[in-house]
């Protein structure tokens, strides 16, 4: 019979994983401003542009606004968030890889 | 997830279905399992707006439902007491993986994707022991915290961690300095991209001599003993310590490369160089042993020699071969580094990198509208980061740069059998004292 051996485990250590809370949900879209974030990637503008169309034709009472990223999706954008929740209800964005 | 979580505003991300298992993953180790989403099909780049509204008007191809549904219940849908639960979770790694015979422990190690799948020597307490016999570092003491994305979580990585791996590739004692080293640069040599990169290694100081690196006739090529297993043994303490390089879910480089079996790892031939080696540019003392670890290497163009008439052109040609979001590396033979001089009289690296700068330039028009430009650059340009936000005002015929200044390098190696020269896609990430590791 084949002898048994131990060895040693080659991964890495991961990091404690905190629970991040979410936001309330909204009861209804009706009349509600919902931002359309474009995260600047391979064409993801195009793409929002059409469920901006969406909207318009399927929900008119819902009110959308496109907005960009300020840089590349890699980096927070603390600017556009703060204007979101100042002024918007809540936000789709996209389109991530 | 930031605006959601942290913002308070209830958001749905929409993602390509290619990315399902990484997006859940992603978010989960981010804190936020039940992070509302939506899939539309890949590819999104490059589609008709009738190609695209028909995503919008049609089913997530995850869920079958329709994407615009899962949008608005993601935003109106009430939290679940699952999604509502709070805490934390600690994760750990055991030191030992249970007990079995060769056969199954080698079986274990390729379920559990911890191989790159070419044959690995079992790490014992006994080989492991005599590894770390390479360093006067503790086994406990953290060489460094690396990941595959800006998205996911720093793993972490002790010495005897890196030991475990340098065995597995089949590493001696004597290279686990340099192995150290390279985790300790901070760069992954497993990026999780979609573009597919790798990684590169050069080595420079005395320890290419203790160790016998090739810098000479075919350094990078398997021909080494201390070329190949370094390599190997940064690339397998990559994907292990932060957590896994599996396709899907840590990995999506659409086509993989194969330059991340042994991530290009070689010596620069010093000795046959006419310029000051690459780690005395980088700031350390010639007599100090360093690695430089580079990223990227997705692309390679080459070429013979440095023509009288037109080696001006050529070279340009060459480096209009590389996409501009690329950060091209020359690596040099010693014959074509000296014909760097005699035909351009670059007598310094300087030199030569400000006329590599200068050459490499194309219409603006064309620089701005490649698509990882687009990706990476022009938000940045728009955002009014400079030098992007400058070039950006160029006339379309204007020429602009291809690459910064800074992000250009040259390396020299080879054996002189000709003047064959390439330029790597390479990005230079962190040069690292190997003597600081012994």
């Amino acid at each position: 019979m084949a002898e048994r051996i131990t060895v040693l485990n080659p991964m890495g250590y991961p990091p404690r994983v905190a629970r991040r809370p979410m936001a309330p949900r909204i009861e209804s879209l009706d009349g509600k401003r919902v931002f359309l974030v474009d995260a600047r990637f391979d064409d993801s503008d195009l793409f929002l542009k059409q469920m901006q169309e969406w909207f318009a034709e399927n929900m008119p009472s819902v009110r959308t606004e496109f907005v960009q990223m300020s840089s590349v999706y890699l980096r927070d954008d603390p600017a556009t968030w703060k204007r979101i929740r100042e002024e918007g209800d809540a936000a789709i964005i996209g389109v991530g890889h | 997830m930031t605006i959601d979580s942290d913002y308070g505003v209830p958001t749905v991300a929409i993602h390509t279905d290619k990315f399902e298992r990484a997006v859940r993953s992603v978010a989960r180790v981010n804190g936020i399992p039940y992070a509302r989403v939506a899939f539309v099909p890949q590819p999104v780049m490059g589609k008709t707006a009738a190609e695209l509204r028909a995503y919008v008007d049609g089913i997530d191809p995850i869920t079958r439902r329709p994407v615009m549904r899962e949008v608005i219940e993601g935003l109106t849908r009430p939290l679940t007491p699952q999604e509502l639960t709070e805490g934390s979770f600690e994760r750990s790694t055991p030191r030992y993986v249970d007990p079995g015979t060769e056969d199954e422990l080698r079986a274990l190690f390729e379920a559990n994707a911890w191989t790159d799948y070419l044959p690995i020597v079992l790490p014992t307490e006994e080989r492991v022991a005599a590894m770390l016999k390479g360093t006067s570092r503790r086994p406990d003491e953290v060489v460094g915290h690396l990941r595959p994305t800006a998205f996911r979580e720093y793993w972490q990585l002790p010495v005897e961690k890196v030991a475990v791996n340098a065995v597995m590739a089949g590493a001696r004692p004597e290279d686990l300095p340099v192995i150290l080293a390279l985790v300790a640069t901070g760069v992954t040599a497993r990026p999780s991209t979609t573009s597919s990169a790798a990684a590169m290694a050069v080595v420079n100081g005395p320890i290419r001599h203790e160790l016998g690196m090739n810098f000479g006739t075919g350094a990078l090529g398997p021909h080494n003993r201390a070329n190949s297993v370094i390599g190997r043994a940064w690339g397998l303490a990559s994907q292990n310590g932060q957590g896994g390089s599996t396709p899907g879910l840590t990995y999506l480089g659409s086509q993989g490369n194969n330059y991340a079996y042994n991530c290009l790892t070689f010596a620069e031939n010093e000795e046959a160089s006419p310029w000051e080696p690459l780690h005395v540019q980088k700031g350390f003392d010639a007599r100090t042993s360093t690695v430089s670890a580079f990223s990227g290497c997705r692309s390679t163009a080459f070429t013979l020699g440095l023509r009288e008439k037109h080696w001006r052109e050529h070279v340009r040609n060459l480096l209009l071969g590389i996409d501009p979001h690329e950060y091209p590396t020359l690596v040099l033979d010693p014959i074509t580094a000296r014909q760097f001089v005699d035909r351009g009289g670059f007598d310094t690296r300087e030199k030569l990198l400000d006329w590599i700068y200068e050459t490499a330039r194309m219409p603006a028009s064309q620089y701005w509208d490649y698509q990882l430009i687009q990706n990476y650059v022009y938000p940045r340009a728009t955002y009014g980061e400079e030098p992007y936000a400058t070039m950006l005002r160029a006339s379309p015929g204007d020429l602009v740069p291809m690459f910064l200044r800074d992000d250009i390098n040259v390396v020299v190696v080879g054996g002189e059998t000709n003047g064959y020269w390439r330029i790597i896609g390479a990005h230079y990430g962190k040069t690292v004292s190997i003597d600081d590791w012994r």
